[in-house]
């Protein structure tokens, strides 16, 4: 881990990247070429999806533009249920997974219990389809009629998310920290720091930065899975969707909802690569 | 600023082709006409999935009292052999027989509700299966003239808020749940209309278990399943009351694929069935029972 | 009293024992440089001595005492010694200010005032004061190593422990690296060195140890080791480094 003398001051990352993206040459010259290749590219493109034979069946069938704008309208609304699922239990999964992780990792034979729990949990509910999870929860564990244990099918298919997501982050967050260089936590103990406040102050941090990809990933295919609660009666955006297709025999409400989805999605990968990025200018 | 003026040109395709998309309201042409000539209903020359075998669709599991399996008041699997039991399987077999079919040349097959009155080719001659008639699923596939007709009703369990409803308007505070896709559903939304929104569920077994998990306060199902629910599946299970069947009322039919020469013949065999009792001892034998009309 | 003492320090590393009896006593502001072959065990003494490594055999004792003993507090021993790595080891997601003050803070209970005061303190004793805000990567490796030799100098220890610390370091940078450790030397801080700078050793230390295949074969003052080594296999170590041109 020897570091070398940086010379002079750093390259400037951000405009070389793009002038890789762009093919480089001048600044402008190459955005013309990229925007006139990309209009010819996808102009072609859109000109033969639409002279091709099928094209008013499938049109009718999943871009019907009246059944959109109703749907739209209809849908729109419903999505909010999605998002207060996935931001909710979010913060839940970020906070549990790291808990699993650093269980995992307790060093010594007094902790091997709750090493072996950690280890039993994520095999266990990496290993159960999620739509499981949400019957067996949502569903059976109401049915029990304990007092104190709440009921609600918003309630349990959060709960089951979190049980879900936890399992799959804390791997992630154990290939994090496991990936920090061992010198690091030596430093830290050799400035008399203990192992908990080593863990909390030195390993952790660069364990989730080094992270942040994978985790946004996870997250957002939670995004996705929040329509998985549709199954225990709440109406979120796909389920609402599946209504109007039945109403009418047009999928078109599916097409409306896809793409609500993945609106929603975008802005979360674009910051993803953002943060990706920064983290690697800030820890080469 | 690079990066922006890369958006634009992408913009531009993304409108060209969204132009391409929306706006356009005729569709199709208007209904292919067919003219139905009135084909003979003679077995042999019967327009079959599979010839020489009447094929009947239906969902799995097939619940009482519309098919009973071979224990009492358990449903049936469609993939098991036939136990000819249950107001529809029945009327099915009495069906298939007035079109000249043994018992031995039905076969069934499985097919989801929702999926069995979507347009498209089938593979199936007719589906039976509490579907009931709408002006929007005859545009996709062909119903036949009712086998019955239906009321909807709405069971719960003793102790919840609506156990003891005598009205409608006892129901408007409720939470209630019903399948999608159903005229059930839709008998909450238009008829009931409660302030709370309807739970909905992939089947009725979901919405039952989720009355279990007092996650809804009562299901809204057809008057038979309602009794069948409230006798067999819930303990201490109430069929709360029944919406009064509406002007024109609500009927199943069976489903056939759209414009299929067999709707016909289907009627036929069923106006025959009809004009010998057989349906009304059918009732008489699996869908007795009552509850009071919520008006 | 001593500020170290190791007798009869044993350390394996699963089957490759590594240190095979080390004897070796430092005194209060004894600048002690340690040298030796690459493997010989430098870097190894060094950190059993903070107990980064527990010993499988014999004795050490810091400030007089017996740090090996069972039931000993580590973290505790390890606020009193001071270790600076070849490789830096700065914490790369905090400032220079932060990774010096976070020990002072987390471990001594210092209030974020007075941490930060004594670390611009220490900053700019050596030379890094305008550097306080800013993250590792963008300092150089001299300015990295300064850094963490303040990091260490930030707890107030009584003794430190230096392990090649000019080791990874570009030619022309080792010389800022080198002064620092001088200063503190004048200063009366008590060092175990572990180096290859043969002349900065010949230069500061009061007592220089040849160490060779795990134990000390040969110690006593500069003068001695350099100009008059006893032991044939020193009189070889040195003969090559006179050859490389580095004495």
């Amino acid at each position: 881990m020897a570091h070398r003398q940086r010379a002079g001051p750093r390259v400037d990352a951000d405009a070389g990247r793009a002038s890789r993206i762009l093919g480089g040459g001048g600044a402008v010259r190459s955005t013309l070429i990229a925007a006139v290749s990309t209009v010819v590219f996808f102009g072609v493109l859109a000109y033969l999806v639409v002279s091709s034979p099928g094209w008013p069946e499938v049109k009718e069938q999943f871009f019907d533009g009246e059944v959109f704008r109703e749907s739209l309208r209809d849908i729109t609304p419903r999505l909010w249920l999605n998002i207060k699922i996935f931001l909710i239990a979010e913060v839940f999964i970020l906070v549990f997974g790291l808990a699993l992780a650093i269980l995992r990792g307790l060093p010594g034979p007094v902790f091997f219990p709750v090493r072996f729990m950690s280890v039993a949990y994520t095999d266990l509910f990496r290993g159960i389809p999620t739509i499981l999870v949400i019957y067996i929860f949502g569903f059976g564990v109401p049915a029990l009629g304990l007092s104190g244990v709440p009921t609600s099918p918003f309630f349990w298919g959060v709960a089951s998310l979190v049980l879900v997501y936890s399992a799959y982050v804390s791997e992630v967050y154990r290939a994090g920290i496991e990936s920090v260089h061992p010198s690091q936590e030596a430093a830290a103990r050799s400035l008399g720091l203990s192992r908990a406040k080593a863990l909390r102050f030195v390993v952790v941090p660069q364990a989730v930065r080094r992270v942040i990809p994978p985790l946004l990933n996870d997250f957002i295919g939670l995004q996705k899975d929040t329509a998985l609660v549709a199954l225990i009666g709440p109406v979120e955006a796909f389920r609402q969707s599946q209504i109007e297709v039945a109403a009418n025999f047009d999928y078109t409400p599916y097409f409306v909802t896809a793409l609500l989805f993945v609106v929603l999605t975008i802005p979360m990968a674009r910051f993803t690569d953002w943060l990706s990025a920064r983290q690697r200018r800030r820890m080469a | 600023m690079r990066k922006a003026l890369l958006a634009l040109p992408l913009l531009l395709v993304l409108a060209v082709l969204a132009a391409g998309c929306g706006g356009d309201d005729g569709g199709s042409a208007a209904g292919d006409t067919t003219t139905q000539e009135a084909a003979s209903c003679e077995k042999d020359s019967l327009d079959l999935v599979t010839p020489g075998r009447l094929t009947i669709g239906t969902d799995n599991p097939a619940f009482p009292p519309w098919f009973e399996g071979t224990k009492q008041f358990d449903p049936w699997d469609p993939t098991t052999p036939p136990t000819k039991k249950g107001y529809e399987q029945e009327t099915a077999y009495a069906i298939a027989r007035e079109l000249g079919f043994t018992d031995d040349e039905v076969t069934w097959v499985v097919v989801p509700f929702n999926q069995s009155f979507r347009p498209g080719a089938k593979n199936f001659d007719f589906d039976i299966n509490q579907i009931s008639y709408k002006p929007a699923r005859a545009q996709a596939v062909d119903f036949s003239d009712s086998y019955y007709d239906v009321e909807q009703a709405v069971v719960t369990v003793e102790g919840t808020s609506i156990a003891n409803a005598m009205s409608i308007a006892d129901l408007k505070d409720a939470k209630l749940g019903a399948q999608i896709g159903t005229t059930s559903l839709e008998a909450i939304t238009e008829r009931i209309q409660p302030t709370a929104e309807p739970s909905v569920y992939d089947t009725n077994n979901d919405a039952v278990s989720a009355l279990k998990a007092k996650q809804v306060d009562g299901i809204v199902v057809d008057f038979p399943t309602a009794l069948f629910m409230a006798a067999v599946q819930l303990d201490n299970g109430k069929v709360v009351g029944r919406l009064a069947a509406e002007e024109g009322g609500e009927y199943f039919g069976v489903v056939l694929e759209k414009d299929s020469a067999l709707t016909e013949c289907v009627n036929q065999a069923l106006a025959a069935v009809k004009d010998a009792g057989t349906l009304d001892e059918l009732e008489q034998k699996w869908l007795t029972g009552s509850a009071p009309v919520l008006e | 009293m001593s500020a170290v003492e190791l007798h009869g320090v044993r350390k394996s590393f699963g089957d490759h024992e590594v240190l095979r009896g080390i004897d070796l006593v430092v005194e209060e502001h004894d600048v002690v440089c340690v040298i030796g072959a690459s493997g010989s065990g430098k870097s190894t003494l060094l950190r059993c001595v903070n107990l980064l490594e527990p010993i499988d055999a014999g004795r050490i004792e810091v400030g007089g005492r017996d740090v090996t003993a069972p039931g000993v507090d580590p973290n505790q021993v390890r606020r009193g010694i001071g270790i600076v790595f070849q490789a830096f080891n700065l914490f790369p997601h905090m400032t220079v200010l932060r990774n010096v003050t976070l020990a002072p803070r987390e471990v001594l209970g210092r209030s974020r005032a007075d941490a930060e005061a004594e670390a611009v303190d220490l900053l700019r004793r050596f030379g890094l004061a305008d550097k306080r805000d800013d993250y590792p990567d963008r300092l150089s490796g001299g300015q990295q190593q300064r850094v963490a030799i303040v990091r260490a100098l930030a707890m107030r220890p009584q003794l430190m422990l230096l392990d090649e610390v000019t080791s990874a370091l570009d030619p022309e940078l080792v010389g800022e690296v080198l002064n620092v450790i001088r200063e503190l030397a004048a200063g009366g801080m008590t060092m175990l060195i572990a180096t290859h700078e043969m002349s900065f050793a010949r230069e500061i230390a009061n007592k220089v140890c040849f160490l060779d295949a795990g134990v000390i074969l040969e110690q006593g003052p500069p003068e001695a080791i350099f100009s008059a080594p006893r032991e044939p296999r020193t009189q070889q170590f040195l003969q090559r480094i006179v050859e490389a041109g580095r004495l």
